[in-house]
C-alpha cells in the first residue's frame, strides 16, 4: 500500500466515510474515547479522567482512533465541535464508525464545512506515525493519507 | 480496502434523494444514503414507528440541524416518539439549567414537535401507547430504548443515534443493516444463569445487577440467558437488565430462553449447539452491585434517592405505593426524586400511587432525568438508585457518590437518612 518509503514523505490509501481535506499535527488515540462526556463541548480537550491522553486537545489534530466506543451522543458533540471550530483537522478510523461519521456528514449538511473522515485496515493504521504532520485527501472515489 | 457493496435504491428512494418529495425531504434521504452506503448495507427497507433521541439538547449544531429541517419543511412520515428533553415543561424551573442552555433547549424541543413527532418526552416509549408488534423494522433511538424493543417486543432496530433518528422518521427508510437482519439476531453467546437461586432474583434491582454483569460479558454480542424461571420475568425487570447491560456494555439485544418473544419462538433450537457459553452466580451480582456503589456504603449519610431511570413504569408506581402505604416519611434531609414520563405521572395520579409517594415526601421529574440535567441540589453529595443505568452515569455526569440498592434499601435509607444495605435482599 505504501507509495514510498521512509524517506521525505509517505502515504497510504483509504476508504473515505466522509469527504473533505485536511492536514494537521498526527494525534494517535492510546485507548478508546468517547467524544461525548470524554471531551469537551467548546474546546475539544480531552476531559475523560480515565483517559491516558486527558488533557490534551482533539482540536486541528489529524486524530487516529484504531477502536471507536461511546454513546450515540457523540454524533452531536462532533457536529458542535466542528460548528465551534475545535474538531480534528481529519479523522482516521479503524472501524465503520456509523456515529463519527453521521456527526461529520450532517454537519457538512447544516454549515458546508467538510471534515475527512477515513477508514484504514490495520496494517495501514499501524504505518501512521505517532507524530509530526499528516494530511488526509478524502473524495467520493478514493481516499489517501500522506506525512 | 475492502470493496464497497452496491447500494440500490428504489424509485421512490431516488426521488426523494433528488428533492422531487421536497428539500426537506432529500436532505433527511441523504443522512440516511450516507449512512447506507459506510455501512455498506445492500438496500434500504421501510421502517414502521420512530423513537428520537436528537431531542436532547448538547450544544447548537443540534438545533441548527433542526431547525433546518423545519425550514426545510420535512415532516415525519411514520408515528415517532420523542425520548428525554433537557427541561421538565411540567414542573418550570426544577431543571437548573442556565439561560444559556434552557433557551436553545427549548427551541429544539419545539423543532422536533415541528417535525410531526409526538411530546411524549420519555426514554421509555414502550410504556405508552402504540408499541411496535413483533418482527415490525422499525427505527429507535437511545440505548436502552434500543435494547427494549429488540429484546422485549421482538421488534427490529439498529443502533440508532442523533441525526438518523429523525432522517429515517422523515424518510420511513433505513439502510437493511445490523439488528434489522434476522441472521444477526440469533445469540452468539449464552449465559448460564441456572447456578443464580431465585431469591437471588426476587428484587428489580438484582435484574439491573444482572444487567451490569451480562454487559460485562457480551459486550456488543446478541446473547441469551438461560436457567431462568419465566414467572420471574416482567417488564419491569427485562427493562433493569437490558439498560444497565447497554451502559456496562453495548448490548442491543438480549434473550431469555423461555421468556423473551424470539427465544420462545426458537424453543429449544436456541442456543445453537457449539456456542460459547459463561455461567453467572449470585456472588457476580453482588459484585456488579458493589461495582455500581461509590459511596463507602452503609451508615453513611444519604443525601438524595433517584428512582425512574430509564422513567419509572405505572407497575413500578404501584410497587412503591404498596411499599409507603404504611405512612412513614422520608427523612426531610434526603431527597427522593422519581423521574417518569407525564403519561405515566398522569396514570399514577388517577391510581392514587403518585399521591402516596407525595405523601412521603417523594417528588416528580417528568419530561427529562435526574442523571443528565441539574435537579439534585447543589448540597448532593451522596444519593441511592435502584437503577443500575443512574449508578453507572451519575458519577461522572453530576460529580457525586452513588450507592445502588433494591428498592426496599432505597426506602428504608431514605426513612434513616442514612445508607441502609440488607444483605438478606442479595441472596
Amino acid at each position: 500500500m505504501s507509495r514510498s518509503g521512509g524517506d521525505a514523505s509517505a502515504g497510504v490509501a483509504a476508504e473515505t466515510l466522509c469527504v473533505g481535506a485536511g492536514s494537521g499535527e498526527v494525534l494517535r488515540l492510546d485507548e478508546p474515547l468517547s467524544l461525548w462526556g470524554g471531551t469537551d463541548l467548546a474546546t475539544g480537550v480531552i476531559i475523560d479522567v480515565h483517559h491516558p491522553q486527558h488533557g490534551i486537545s482533539i482540536a486541528g489534530r489529524v486524530l487516529v482512533m484504531t477502536a471507536s466506543r461511546g454513546s450515540s451522543s457523540s454524533s452531536s458533540v462532533l457536529a458542535e465541535q466542528i460548528r465551534a471550530g475545535v474538531a480534528p483537522a481529519a479523522i482516521l478510523l479503524g472501524s465503520r464508525d456509523a456515529i463519527l461519521t453521521l456527526g461529520a456528514i450532517a454537519a457538512a449538511e447544516v454549515y458546508q464545512v467538510q471534515l475527512p473522515i477515513v477508514l484504514m485496515d490495520a496494517a495501514a493504521i499501524a504505518m501512521v506515525p505517532a507524530s509530526g504532520l499528516v494530511e488526509v485527501r478524502a473524495t467520493e472515489e478514493e481516499a489517501s493519507v500522506s506525512w | 480496502m475492502s470493496a464497497s457493496v452496491a447500494l440500490h435504491l428504489t424509485a421512490e428512494d431516488e426521488a426523494k434523494l433528488d428533492g422531487s418529495w421536497g428539500e426537506g425531504m432529500a436532505m433527511a434521504m441523504r443522512i440516511v444514503v450516507a449512512l447506507a452506503r459506510l455501512s455498506q448495507a445492500p438496500r434500504l427497507i421501510d421502517v414502521a414507528t420512530a423513537h428520537i433521541d436528537g431531542c436532547l439538547y448538547h450544544g447548537q449544531a443540534g438545533l441548527d440541524f433542526a431547525e433546518r429541517l423545519v425550514e426545510l419543511g420535512a415532516t415525519v412520515a411514520v408515528p415517532t416518539t420523542l425520548n428525554v428533553s433537557s427541561l421538565d415543561l411540567l414542573h418550570p424551573g426544577l431543571v437548573r439549567l442556565d439561560p444559556s442552555e434552557a433557551v436553545p433547549a427549548r427551541r429544539l424541543m419545539d423543532a422536533y414537535v415541528a417535525l410531526g413527532a409526538r411530546a411524549t418526552w420519555t426514554c421509555a416509549p414502550y410504556q405508552i401507547s402504540s408499541r411496535p408488534e413483533f418482527g415490525t423494522d422499525i427505527a429507535w433511538a437511545e440505548s436502552n430504548a434500543i435494547v427494549f424493543a429488540n429484546s422485549v417486543l421482538g421488534a427490529r432496530t439498529a443502533r440508532y443515534g442523533d441525526f438518523m433518528d429523525i432522517a429515517a422518521a422523515i424518510t420511513g427508510r433505513a439502510p437493511y443493516i445490523g439488528l434489522h437482519v434476522a441472521a444477526n439476531r440469533v445469540p452468539t453467546l449464552e449465559i448460564d444463569c441456572s447456578a443464580i437461586a431465585g431469591r437471588a432474583l426476587a428484587t428489580d434491582a438484582a435484574w439491573a445487577a444482572l444487567g451490569f454483569a451480562v454487559g460485562r460479558a457480551a459486550a456488543d454480542e446478541v446473547c441469551i440467558l438461560t436457567g431462568i424461571d419465566p414467572v420471574q420475568v416482567d417488564e419491569d425487570r427485562l427493562k433493569a437488565l437490558g439498560s444497565t447491560a447497554a451502559s456496562s456494555g453495548g448490548v442491543a439485544l438480549f434473550h431469555v430462553a423461555g421468556s423473551t418473544p424470539e427465544a420462545v419462538v426458537a424453543g429449544v433450537a436456541w442456543p445453537a449447539p457449539g456456542t460459547r457459553k459463561v455461567a453467572l452466580t449470585a456472588g457476580d451480582l453482588r459484585a456488579a452491585r458493589d461495582e455500581l456503589t461509590t459511596a463507602a456504603g452503609a451508615g453513611e449519610r444519604l443525601d438524595a434517592v433517584s428512582l425512574g431511570t430509564p422513567h419509572f413504569s405505572l407497575t413500578e408506581f404501584e410497587r412503591l405505593a404498596g411499599v409507603l402505604a404504611d405512612g412513614v416519611p422520608f427523612d426531610p434531609e434526603c431527597q427522593v426524586w422519581i423521574s417518569t414520563s407525564r403519561a405515566v405521572l398522569a396514570a399514577a395520579r388517577e391510581q392514587g400511587y403518585a399521591e402516596v409517594c407525595e405523601r412521603a415526601g417523594a417528588r416528580f421529574v417528568v419530561d427529562t432525568c435526574t442523571y443528565l440535567v441539574p435537579i439534585l441540589a447543589d448540597s448532593v453529595k451522596t444519593a441511592m438508585t435502584t437503577s443500575g443505568k443512574w449508578a453507572w452515569y451519575a458519577p461522572g455526569n453530576l460529580g457525586i457518590d452513588v450507592v445502588f440498592g433494591t428498592l426496599d434499601e432505597c426506602v428504608a435509607s431514605a426513612r434513616s437518612g442514612r445508607v441502609v444495605r440488607d444483605e438478606s435482599e442479595w441472596g
